[in-house]
């Protein structure tokens, strides 16, 4: 709609000079995303695998999951376990994923796997974790270093969305985006991307998208990894009485972890999807292009008619 | 079947060559002095805010009995392989006695019998184990407050240390030990705990008395207890971190996370 969401980047306003005879789309770059989006971006994306990939080491100390306050320990919700082959078997141990109860022989990759060529029991495998080896102090160690600088940094960009109206103006979606759903989800599909000033914007299943990981997934990683622990539980009942118990907690926090590795999936195929150079470029300088068609080029106010 | 299984196999290896690659150069930089004294440092962080958010005595959630979970893990040690503590556990601990010295005005030695009638408490609390699941029990014993008021604390002490029977690791052939600090050692709820649902403490889960400091992890909760030093510093004893899996590990000491 209106263009004042849009700053041009004051010190670089790049048109493509005219081309003579048949008029060309103008290429223009805009200044898409703040610094404190994009520093705040890089410290998230830092911390989320460090976090992924200490979590993991620590999930092996214990590859189990329960409900509730206690350990149900023989009706475990998922369970990654080993089992040693009869002699002779290729594999001295298979790997059984149990979930629900029901077995899933996952050998090589989960309950039992190859670290320095021998086949050993854990739940994810070594090239999952840090360290590499089981190591459930130093897991520990590296969790909550990078969960201290991940929810410092998530603090501060939340006073962003709010103060800065970050939110209010780039993420929370409108009625009439609301009704473009439907469409959007076609446009999808069919990998139809927006062109010209629309591009610059986030459409609404993105903002939606965002929404849920911003207000949704990451506090939850917070709330829930704060019940595991006896101190923070003492502090606030609440926490636990929410979650309806630390297991509950801990199965929550492992759901929400592989959802945003869900997310991370699906963000880094649209990045490339949409234009991997002009994706990264904004995210790293805030500097995306657009291209307009050449009789539009007067709607950022810059350009000449052609 | 088998070439499906082949098939994700090589997938998994590939998968595993670039994980290996980032997470072996992950693993050299945390092996680096630098890297690893700023990754402990989170722990201070950690500790100094849930000093500040908690209040001397906030209580753990206490549970009902019908929460009680049918099969307590033990965990650690679950025996002590000792003649004399043997001897001890035989007859019901009836010679066995509580050192209570360090730093105290009136060092104690104490029966179970003592400890018995002593102020008490009785708790339905739930173990967190560093490992991550949790079991919830009944313990009742002699506050650990009371215990250390008679002893008389001198005004440099800091920490109380608990000494123990078992050996984790026969081969290293040290003794457990924890060590908490004084808001810990005077909270309502820390107890040498001697009963266990209602009846004394097994071997496998710490007879005679075991730690129960409720606000902290699993580890914390020292087993097989034989002697209690206050003391002003961690430094001097065994390897300077205040514990047997924070000496041999590198768990925080500070087990409120």
């Amino acid at each position: 709609m209106t263009h004042a969401v849009l700053d041009l980047d004051p010190g670089a306003p790049r048109a493509t000079p005219p081309a003579l005879g048949k008029p060309k789309p103008k290429t223009v770059i805009l200044y898409r995303t703040k610094v404190w989006v994009r520093i705040w971006h890089w410290i998230n994306a830092l911390s989320l695998f460090f976090l992924l990939v200490s979590g993991l080491q620590i999930f092996n100390a214990h590859p189990s999951l329960y409900w509730g306050q206690a350990a149900s320990f023989d009706h475990p919700i998922l369970a990654m376990r080993a089992f040693p082959n009869p002699p002779g078997s290729a594999e001295p141990l298979r790997g059984v994923t149990f979930v629900a109860g029901h077995p899933f022989r996952t050998t090589g990759l989960l309950g039992a796997s190859s670290y320095h060529g021998h086949v050993m029991s854990r739940g994810f495998p070594s090239w999952l974790t840090i360290p590499g080896n089981r190591d459930l102090a130093n897991g520990r160690r590296w969790h909550f270093f990078f969960a201290w600088m991940f929810a410092v940094n998530g603090a501060l960009y939340f006073a962003y969305l709010i103060v800065g109206r970050h939110l209010k103006r780039d993420l929370w979606p409108s009625l009439a985006e609301l009704q473009q759903i439907p469409r959007s989800i076609l446009d999808h599909i069919l990998f139809k991307h927006p062109h010209g000033e629309e591009a610059a914007r986030f459409n609404i299943l993105q903002k939606l998208a965002y929404l849920v990981v911003l207000l949704g997934l990451l506090p939850l990683m917070i709330l829930t990894g704060l019940t595991m622990s006896p101190g923070m539980d003492a502090a606030f009942p609440i926490l636990p009485w929410a979650f309806g118990g630390r297991q509950s907690a801990r199965t929550l926090h492992f759901i929400c972890a592989w959802s945003l590795v869900g997310f991370f999936a699906i963000h880094i195929f649209q990045v490339f999807a949409a234009g991997a150079v002009n994706e990264m470029r904004s995210i790293i300088t805030g500097r995306f292009a657009i291209t307009l068609p050449p009789d539009d080029a007067t709607s950022t106010g810059e350009g000449r008619p052609s | 079947m088998s070439g499906f299984s082949v098939d994700r196999r090589a997938v998994a290896r590939t998968l595993a060559g670039l994980g290996a690659a980032t997470l072996s150069a992950c693993d050299k930089l945390a092996g680096s002095p630098p890297v690893k004294k700023a990754i402990y440092s989170a722990e201070v962080i950690t500790r100094r805010v849930q000093r500040l958010i908690l209040s001397p005595g906030q209580l753990a959630p206490e549970f009902k009995p019908s929460d009680i979970s049918p099969a307590f893990r033990a965990n650690g040690s679950v025996a002590v392989d000792d003649p004399a503590y043997k001897n001890n556990l035989a007859n019901g601990f009836k010679d066995w006695r509580l050192e209570v010295g360090g730093l105290v005005n009136k060092p104690l030695s104490l029966s179970l019998d003592d400890l018995r009638g002593r102020p008490g408490r009785t708790q339905i609390t739930r173990h967190d184990c560093v490992e991550g699941w949790s079991c919830i029990g009944q313990w009742t014993g002699a506050k650990l407050g009371p215990i250390l008021k008679e002893a008389g604390l001198k005004p440099a002490v800091k920490f109380i240390v608990f000494y123990c029977a078992d050996v984790i690791d026969p081969g290293a052939g040290a003794h457990y030990y924890e060590s908490i600090g004084l808001a810990d050692a005077f909270h309502p709820q820390t107890i040498l705990a001697y009963a266990m649902n209602g009846q004394p403490l097994t071997e496998p889960h710490g007879a005679p008395i075991r730690l129960r400091v409720e606000r902290q992890l699993g580890y914390k909760q020292a087993k097989y207890i034989m002697r209690i030093a206050a003391v002003d510093s961690l430094k001097p004893i065994n390897g300077g971190k205040g514990g047997y899996w924070e000496d041999s590990t590198g768990y925080e000491w500070y087990g409120g996370i």
